[in-house]
């Protein structure tokens, strides 16, 4: 016969129960707290966007400051582009180069090379770079104009912030970071051809021949036209960040830091939507 | 009659103002107001919400409640182009001097006047950023950047933005704080002269009572974000109160 268990009396103690419901409350009470500053923040983030956007299209345009900010992101920029763009190219036909040799199909080599720098390898890696160097650059900037009250000072002497440090340098990014891009892609290329002539020699109309003998006008204009919305991403992440900088000389730091690895995501983000968009239409 | 004459001298005036960070009440239904050519001192210690009460004067900061009518304008109630054209009436000196880092100090001073004095031609505005860089005893500085400069000159010279568009009132926020006893009394000299030459009202926030004796025409006492006392620079020295006595007696 199968023996029943013996119950024994369990007394409940209300002092530990209520210690463990106060502690599931201060829980739940942190976790809204949090979400709410979650929320809050994407609300931010949608204002200064709509803010920004309104004031790009209103009177005003400061176009001194664009072109001061066309010439720190696009030229100053210049250097660090030429040295990435030409090390893409050299170790992506070094790395390439025994694979395909194994199939004998060498002579693919520069238009697989140019079809992957200019569809991929370039926007992204530029992209990439831009957002460690512009994007902590304009992060910093801004952040330590908002911590140093100079910010304010433009308000009060009746100039628009967001229209002088944010539109500028959304729209200087918008639109240099696509030429980089392409003089990243170009200079690529160029160290591709450098890297096959270390163990051959081919000569650069040959190599510039086979290289767009595979590449045609819709593999550019995809990748270009992405760009820009990189670009965009860059600036404002950049800008968002710094103009919301706490008051403490440590928010600078912060601004800057986090204005690189959001911009950075959203690179990738993007690059995503943009592959997804052209795979669909193409 | 009188009550009306002096209703119309008034530049500024503040009825109930509160205002909070955070549940923290900073403003407690402070009044006060600003005559007009009058030099208000607003004394109090830190954290009794000086700063704040000017910044919501400009509405860099909105007030949670209550009123503030400048010029006759309820600045809380203003669009942000009325705001900006009530703005170019009022000159802020910042604490930091927060003059623009990447700028030379011709280009700080050009920064305001050519959006404001939309009228002046080249000449006109080299001439004047020239005068008013003298005024301040800076001429020889036009084409050094802020960095530069020292911590006095740089105060100097973030004044001599703020008069360079003829404000009819101006705020100043700690003026003299960080700066040696010389220096601070050369800032004082020239608040006063700026009050003279360009006919300004002035609210000058400040815990040093050095510039309050030489700027001063009425002062305020500010205590946990209402007025503790008000009266002339004698009335503060002759009080037998406790908190106004430490506070004198401490900062001479």
């Amino acid at each position: 016969m199968k023996k029943f268990a013996s119950f024994k009396k369990v007394t409940i103690n209300t002092h530990i129960v209520k210690k463990h419901v106060i502690r599931l409350g201060e829980k739940t009470y942190k976790k809204t707290q949090d979400a709410n500053v979650f929320f809050l923040g994407i609300g931010d983030f949608v204002l200064f966007f709509w803010e920004t956007v309104k004031e790009t299209f209103s009177l005003g345009f400061e176009f001194k400051e664009f072109l001061r900010q066309c010439y720190l992101i696009g030229y100053k920029t210049l250097p660090l582009i030429s040295v990435t763009g030409l090390i893409m190219g050299m170790v992506l036909t070094i790395q390439s180069r025994p694979v395909l040799a194994d199939f004998g199909a060498v002579s693919l080599l520069p238009g697989m090379v140019a079809a992957s720098i200019i569809r991929e390898m370039g926007p992204v890696i530029t992209a990439l770079i831009c957002a460690g160097k512009i994007g902590s650059g304009i992060g910093a900037e801004l952040g330590s104009m908002k911590v140093s009250e100079q910010i304010d000072a433009m308000e009060v002497s009746s100039t628009h912030p967001i229209r002088f440090l944010v539109v500028t340098r959304v729209l200087a990014a918008t639109l240099m970071i696509p030429i980089l891009v392409m003089y990243a892609d170009a200079l690529g290329i160029l160290g591709s051809w450098a890297a096959i002539n270390i163990k051959g020699s081919v000569s650069f109309v040959l190599f510039f021949h086979q290289a767009f003998r595979v590449i045609d006008f819709m593999d550019f204009l995809p990748a270009v036209i992405k760009t820009f919305f990189f670009g965009a991403a860059i600036g404002f992440v950049g800008c968002y960040k710094g103009y919301t900088a706490g008051r403490g000389t440590e928010s600078v730091g912060k601004a800057a830091n986090s204005a690189v690895v959001l911009a950075s995501l959203l690179v990738i983000i993007i690059d995503l939507i943009a592959v997804q968009i052209t795979d669909m239409l193409l | 009659m009188q009550e009306s004459t002096k209703k119309n001298n008034l530049v500024i005036e503040i009825c109930n103002l509160s205002k909070g960070f955070d549940n923290q009440l900073v403003l407690k239904n402070l009044s006060l107001n600003l005559m007009d050519g009058e030099n208000l001192v607003v004394l109090g210690k830190s954290g009794s919400g000086k700063s704040v009460l000017i910044k919501c004067i400009v509405r860099l900061l909105n007030a949670d409640q209550g009123s503030i009518h400048v010029l006759g304008k309820n600045v809380n109630e203003l669009r942000s182009k009325e705001l900006a054209k009530l703005r170019e009436k009022i000159g802020f000196l910042f604490q930091s001097g927060a003059l623009y880092d990447s700028m030379t100090i011709k280009q700080n001073l050009e920064f305001p006047l050519i959006r404001i004095k939309k009228k002046l031609t080249k000449k006109e505005r080299d001439e004047k950023i020239e005068e008013v860089l003298v005024n301040v005893g800076l001429g020889e500085t036009l084409d050094q950047m802020p960095s530069e400069l020292s911590g006095g000159m740089r105060k100097r010279a973030s004044l001599a933005r703020t008069i360079i568009v003829d404000p009819m009132i101006m705020l100043y926020d700690e003026p003299t704080t960080g700066l040696d006893p010389v220096t601070s009394n050369g800032i004082s000299t020239l608040i006063n002269d700026v009050q003279k030459k360009y006919k300004t009202s002035s609210i000058i926030i400040t815990h040093d009572i050095e510039c309050a004796r030489a700027t001063a025409d009425r002062i305020i006492m500010l205590k946990d974000g209402d007025v503790y006392m008000e009266g002339s620079i004698d009335d503060f020295e002759n009080s037998t109160d406790e908190l106004i006595q430490s506070f004198f007696k401490e900062k001479t």
